[in-house]
C-alpha cells in the first residue's frame, strides 16, 4: 500500500513536469516580452546597481585595499543573494497568486512553488552574464574553478525550494508573512558579507554570519569559484550541503502537512 | 450486467471553518490568541452523502443555492479533501468547473493552449497532435497569435471548452459553464457534450436548468443543505424535486 503511494506521486510528478516547463517558460517570457530592452535587462539592472555600489563602498569599506578587485566580489555576492531573495519571495506568493486555478481544477500545488524557484535559478544564470562582463572588464583571472559553480547552483535549488515552500503555506494562513519577510530579507542583507568582507567583522557577530548564517555558505562557495579560484573549504561545502537539504526536507514537511488546507484558505 | 463503477463517493463529509471573521494574518491571530477569541466553527457543507456512479451514466446534481452542489464536483475533482470518507475515482477527469480557468491573459492564445492543456496534465505531443481540432473547434484560427487579455468573454469558454474536451475522458465534470457563448456555440457544446457519452463517458453535471438536467443525464441526486434527500433514476428525482420547490415541470 505505502509502496502504491510512492509510486502514484512519482507518477504524478512525471506527469506534471510538463506543467512545470510551461510556467516557468511562461515566467520568462512574460519577464522579457514586456520590456523593450527584453533580456538586456538582466544584465543591466545588476550591473547598474553594481557601479553605484562601487562607487560609494569602495570609498566606504576599501580604503586599505584589503579586497582586491572590488567590482567583481560585489557582484558575484549580489548575484547569490538576489536568487536567494527573489526566488523565495516569488515562491512565497506561488499559492495564493494562483488560488483562482487551485479553486477550480485539480493541480499537484507545489508546482507553482517550484516553478517559480526554477524560473529564479534561470534568471541567476542569465544575470551571470553581467558577472562576465564585469570580469573581463577588469580582466580578472579565470580558472577552471569557474566551470565549478553548479554545485553551488544545486545547492542553492534545494535551499530556497525549501525556504519558498514554508513561506508559500504560510502565507496563505498568514498574508502578513509577506510584509515580515520583507523586514527580514532586508535585515539579512546586512549580515551577509555582500559589500564588506568577512573579515572586517568581530566579535559575536562575526560568529553569526560565519556559522549561523545560511546565505554565506553559498557566497562564499560562489566566490570562491568565480572570483578567487580556489576550492571552498570543506565545512563551507559541506555545511552548506546539509542546510540545503535539512531546507527542503523541513519546507517540504511543512508544505505537504498543511496543503489540503489551503482550498478553505484562498 | 452491471457496469464497472467510475466514481464511488462513501459517507462523505465535508467541513468548513465558518468563522465569524476571517483571520488571515499573524497579527490578528495574536490579538485574538490573548483575548482567546479563536473559534472554530464548524459548518458541514455536505453531511454523510453516498453514492456510485457507474460507466456511461450521466448524473444530475440538484438543489438550491447553496445546498453544496459544487462542492461535491471539487472533492469528486479532488481540489477538495473530504474530513470524513472517501471519494474513488477510476480514469481520467476532465473538469469544466470554470472555462479557461488557468489562461493568463497576457500570453497569446497559442501559448494558452499549451498552458491550459499542462494544467490539465496533457503531455506535450497530445496537445501537438490536436492543436489543428482545439483551434478548429474553438474557431479563433484568425486571432491565435493575439493576447487572450484582447479576447471577448465568449472567446475565451470557447477556447477553455476546447480544451478541456479535447481528450476523450472517462469522467467529465460539468458546472454551469455552458451559459456564457451565443446560441451557436452552445449548441456546439450540447453536440460535443453528447458525443462523448454516446462513447461511454461518464458525466456529472450540476445545473438550475431542470430541462438540460433531464435532456443530459440518467440518474440525479438531489442535495439540500448538505443532505442526499433523494437519488435515483432523473425524471423521479426531478420531479420530486420540482413539487418541493412548488413548481411543475412545465416551469
Amino acid at each position: 500500500m505505502k509502496r502504491d503511494k510512492t509510486k502514484v506521486r512519482i507518477e504524478t510528478f512525471i506527469k506534471y513536469t510538463e506543467l512545470m516547463k510551461q510556467l516557468v517558460v511562461r515566467d520568462l517570457k512574460l519577464k522579457y516580452r514586456r520590456s523593450f530592452l527584453g533580456y538586456l535587462w538582466s544584465i543591466l539592472n545588476p550591473l547598474l546597481i553594481m557601479l553605484v555600489m562601487v562607487a560609494v563602498f569602495s570609498n566606504l569599506f576599501d580604503r586599505s585595499g584589503s579586497i582586491k578587485n572590488y567590482a567583481v566580489y560585489l557582484i558575484a555576492g549580489r548575484t547569490v543573494f538576489e536568487f536567494i531573495t527573489t526566488s523565495t519571495n516569488d515562491a512565497m506568493r506561488s499559492i495564493i497568486g494562483n488560488a483562482s486555478l487551485l479553486k477550480k481544477v485539480y493541480v499537484p500545488k507545489y508546482v507553482f512553488t517550484l516553478s517559480k524557484v526554477t524560473s529564479g535559478l534561470v534568471n541567476m544564470v542569465f544575470s551571470m552574464g553581467a558577472l562576465l562582463i564585469v570580469m573581463v572588464f577588469t580582466r580578472s583571472q579565470f580558472t577552471w574553478h569557474f566551470l565549478l559553480f553548479p554545485v553551488v547552483l544545486v545547492q542553492l535549488y534545494l535551499f530556497c525550494c525549501g525556504l519558498g515552500f514554508f513561506l508559500a503555506q504560510a502565507n496563505v494562513f498568514f498574508r502578513d508573512i509577506q510584509y515580515i519577510y520583507k523586514a527580514f530579507t532586508t535585515a539579512w542583507m546586512y549580515i551577509t558579507p555582500l559589500f564588506y568582507s568577512i573579515e572586517q567583522m568581530d566579535g559575536w557577530i562575526r560568529f553569526v554570519i560565519e556559522y549561523l548564517n545560511p546565505a554565506y555558505y553559498y557566497v562564499k562557495q560562489f566566490r570562491c569559484f568565480v572570483y578567487e579560484g580556489c576550492l571552498p573549504d570543506a565545512r563551507i561545502f559541506v555545511g552548506g550541503c546539509i542546510i540545503s537539504v535539512v531546507s527542503f526536507v523541513i519546507g517540504l514537511l511543512f508544505f505537504k502537512k498543511s496543503q489540503d488546507k489551503f482550498i478553505l484558505y484562498i | 450486467m452491471e457496469e464497472r463503477i467510475m466514481i464511488d463517493v462513501d459517507h462523505v463529509t465535508i467541513r468548513f471553518n465558518k468563522a465569524t471573521q476571517k483571520i488571515d494574518n499573524l497579527k490578528d491571530y495574536a490579538i485574538k490568541f490573548i483575548h482567546r477569541e479563536l473559534m472554530f466553527q464548524e459548518f458541514l457543507a455536505l453531511q454523510d452523502v453516498s453514492f456510485q456512479v457507474h460507466k456511461g451514466e450521466g448524473w444530475g446534481l440538484i438543489g438550491t443555492n447553496g445546498s453544496g452542489k459544487s462542492t461535491m464536483l471539487k472533492a469528486i475533482a479532488g481540489i477538495m479533501k473530504p474530513y470524513k470518507g472517501t471519494i474513488t475515482t477510476y480514469g481520467t477527469i476532465a473538469p469544466l468547473i470554470e472555462l479557461g480557468a488557468g489562461f493568463d491573459s497576457n500570453l497569446t492564445a497559442r501559448e494558452n493552449i499549451y498552458l491550459n492543456g499542462a494544467v490539465l496534465g496533457y503531455s506535450r505531443q497530445f496537445m501537438e497532435e490536436h492543436f489543428n481540432e482545439i483551434v478548429e473547434f474553438a474557431d479563433i484560427r484568425n486571432f491565435l497569435d493575439s493576447p487572450i487579455k484582447n479576447y471577448s468573454s465568449g472567446m475565451k469558454a470557447r477556447l477553455g471548452f476546447s480544451v478541456a474536451t479535447v481528450v476523450n475522458p472517462d469522467i467529465l465534470i460539468v458546472d454551469e459553464v455552458l451559459s456564457v457563448g451565443d446560441a451557436k456555440f452552445k449548441k456546439k457544446c450540447n453536440q460535443r457534450m453528447e458525443e462523448l457519452l454516446a462513447n461511454d463517458t461518464t458525466l456529472l453535471y450540476v445545473s438550475h436548468n431542470i430541462k438540460s438536467v433531464l435532456k443530459l443525464c440518467t440518474h440525479a441526486i438531489w442535495i439540500d443543505k448538505g443532505h442526499a434527500v433523494m437519488k435515483g433514476k432523473v425524471e423521479e428525482v426531478c420531479e420530486k424535486y420540482m413539487e418541493a420547490q412548488g413548481l411543475t415541470m412545465e416551469d
